[in-house]
């Protein structure tokens, strides 16, 4: 006898059925945002802290009121002049830098392109931006605040990587983390670490974010 | 020769029987790779800003997050769009230590260091609440924080 398969259940809509249901998962798959502008908050100080002494010349500050307007440094200005002025005043380069951690005297700024003026900030890591808003700004406003003066330092950290190595520091920091995860670069981890690190350490960002208003 | 009946039945081009086959295994791969989310939304869906720098989030596994936004129960909890959701809940910010801990206990003690809490507001949420959390968040040393926004230019 002939072992043909009679089939007594029409399984022809078996496709349809699974067509349903493949485009009924494609439609309500979320794609979820896992992205975003991160923050290393500061640690909370003791009860006993006293806040060290800055020169105001280091300090560049940011103002935005409960309207979302912009006072940096005590004047108006549009957020998109933002990013030129901090760019100006972390790159200022006017004085000495902060003392090694063995003790070494502050240093000049040597890679600075800046006026080196005597009234902005001395040195790029002892350049502090101070962000100050009201409980009522918007939060959008904040984070197109936080924008601008991020890019601010990765123009300069780019400008500073070329200079040196000859590629942005966006490839620097992206050919870092693929040599970490292939095997065969193994070798490059430590001199791109290094290379990160002296980038990262010429242009510390350094954004405060100051008690809001109410 | 009287046996076998000349085959009638075209021979089909392409074999379509395996057709299911395909697409029952396109379908158990989405089936395994959608994302369940773990709370069910008690505010709408914050609209979040756009900003160019930024960074992806590494392990899902650390990130805890933090909704704020507009309520989806205007009556029950106010209006605005500073509602604070924890987990699958409306709280305030008092309850964000406790939050943290109880996503800290599910952790080795050694990853508490490596755990970023993503804040997923609002565009329209203030900056008041926002610092709220934040100034929490630093009260119980839980200094890696995500602004979670939209890759894009100014808006």
């Amino acid at each position: 006898m002939a072992r043909r398969e009679n089939p007594e259940i029409n399984a022809g809509s078996m496709a349809d059925i699974a067509f349903l249901l493949l485009i009924f998962f494609l439609v309500t798959t979320t794609m979820n945002v896992d992205s975003g502008i991160s923050k290393k908050l500061s640690e909370k100080p003791p009860a006993d802290y006293v806040p060290p002494i800055i020169k105001e010349k280091n300090i560049f500050e940011v103002v935005i009121n409960r309207n979302n307007d912009l006072l940096v440094e005590d004047e108006r200005v549009q957020i998109n002049q933002l990013k030129d002025l901090a760019v100006q005043f972390i790159d200022n380069g006017g004085g000495l830098g902060k003392p090694g951690e063995d003790g070494t005297p502050g240093k000049p700024c040597d890679y600075c392109q800046g006026s080196r003026s005597e009234s902005s900030s001395d040195h790029p890591n002892k350049a502090i931006i101070s962000v100050q808003s009201d409980r009522g700004t918007n939060y959008g406003t904040y984070i197109q605040v936080q924008n601008e003066l991020l890019r601010a330092y990765t123009e300069l950290r780019n400008r500073l990587s070329k200079q040196r190595y000859g590629v942005s520091f966006d490839e620097l920091e992206q050919s870092f983390k693929d040599a970490k995860k292939s095997a065969d670069l193994k070798d490059r981890v430590e001199e791109l670490r290094k290379k990160v690190e002296a980038i990262k350490i010429a242009y510390p960002q350094i954004i405060s974010d100051a008690e809001p208003t109410s | 020769m009287a046996k076998f009946g000349k085959k009638k039945k075209g021979l089909p081009a392409v074999n379509t029987a395996a057709l299911p086959d395909i697409v029952f295994m396109l379908l158990f791969f989405f089936m395994v790779t959608t994302t369940m989310r773990e709370t069910d939304l008690r505010i709408d869906a914050p609209r979040l800003p756009s900003a160019t720098e930024i960074k992806k989030l590494e392990d899902k596994s650390l990130v805890s997050t933090i909704y704020v936004g507009k309520s989806k129960d205007p009556e029950k909890h106010g209006i605005g769009y500073n509602k604070i959701q924890l987990n699958d809940k409306i709280s305030s910010a008092d309850q964000v230590p406790n939050f943290i801990f109880s996503k800290r206990e599910k952790l080795a003690e050694a990853m508490h260091p490596f755990m970023t809490t993503s804040i997923k507001a609002d565009k329209e949420s203030n900056v008041g609440t926002i610092t709220d959390i934040r100034l929490k968040l630093r009260d119980v040393n839980a200094l890696k924080v995500s602004y979670s926004t939209q890759k894009g230019s100014n808006n």
